[in-house]
């Protein structure tokens, strides 16, 4: 019985000592860029939002021509 | 899946900072703090040689791995990015940054010191694509617009090449054929990686 009533005590005393789990709020959920901005006037055209194949496309093809100048000038 | 990647090369840029103040207004980025910077070594000796300097988007980002509270995260894209509510402003990253990318505003919400801010790569934060709060927390989302980031854009001589990693590494790749000199590219093997790194080893620089 004592020693029922010492783990009691001692359980109920060490429970104050533990530590609130640190690992919780992190980063937001960012979403995906191809899902676009909802904004149309600043989209630019040729790809269509929610598409991630085309959004990919689009990046790339803008890459290409817009930076490679051989590729502009020949 | 596009890995989004910066270069910068050496042999084209002349230093306008064309690039900086494209980034300045494109995003709003307030006084005290540059995003993209143009560093100039052997400044005034001939054959002087520019880089225009940011963020990298490492694909092993030591930030990242410093960070105290977690707060960075990177894309699906290989875009770096971090949320402004969980950063505490303690400067871990700076020092951990190999090119200088972190800036800390003197006049903040946090001290003196004030949260951290860095090149975005045009792709905003943790805030709804294209939302107000996004825009004042991060800046532009030009990603999610379909478009690439505004300094690379606005680069006059397309010195600063940025997008999927396979395509702007082929533009540059061809520019070096072409000319036969130049093939350095300050940043690429520090930020990228110049081999896939073996299990238990690191990437060399």
């Amino acid at each position: 019985m004592k020693v029922l009533f010492l783990a009691l005590v001692s359980a109920l005393l060490l429970g104050a000592c533990s530590e609130k789990p640190q690992s919780s709020g992190g980063v937001k959920q960012d979403a995906a860029p191809f899902a676009g901005t909802g904004v149309a006037a600043f989209t630019s055209s040729d790809w269509k939002p929610g598409d991630k194949t085309s959004w990919e496309q689009k990046l790339k093809a803008r890459a290409q021509y817009g930076q490679n100048d051989y590729t502009r000038a020949n | 899946m596009a890995r989004m990647k910066f270069v910068c090369d050496a042999e084209r840029c002349i230093e306008c900072n064309g690039c900086v103040t494209a980034c300045k207004n494109e995003n709003e980025v307030p006084w005290g703090v540059n995003r993209r910077r143009v560093v100039t070594l052997n400044d005034g000796v001939p054959g002087e040689k520019s880089i225009s300097v940011a963020c990298m988007h490492c694909s092993d980002a030591p930030c990242m791995a410093v960070c105290p509270v977690n707060c960075f995260y990177r894309t699906d894209e290989g875009v770096v990015l971090h949320d402004k509510d969980v950063c505490i402003g303690c400067g871990y990253c700076s020092y951990a940054c190999p090119f200088g990318a972190p800036q800390f505003p003197s006049q903040g919400t946090f001290g003196v010191r004030g949260k951290m801010d860095k090149c975005t790569f045009c792709a905003g934060g943790p805030e709804e694509n294209g939302s107000q709060a996004e825009f004042e927390k991060y800046g532009r989302n030009r990603l999610a617009e379909g478009k690439l980031p505004a300094c690379a854009e606005m680069c006059s001589t397309k010195a600063l090449l940025a997008g999927d990693g396979d395509v702007v590494a082929d533009i540059f790749r061809n520019r070096v054929v072409k000319r036969g000199k130049g093939a350095e590219v300050w940043g690429w093997g520090t930020a990228y990686g110049t081999k896939p790194a073996a299990k238990g080893e690191g990437v060399k620089s």
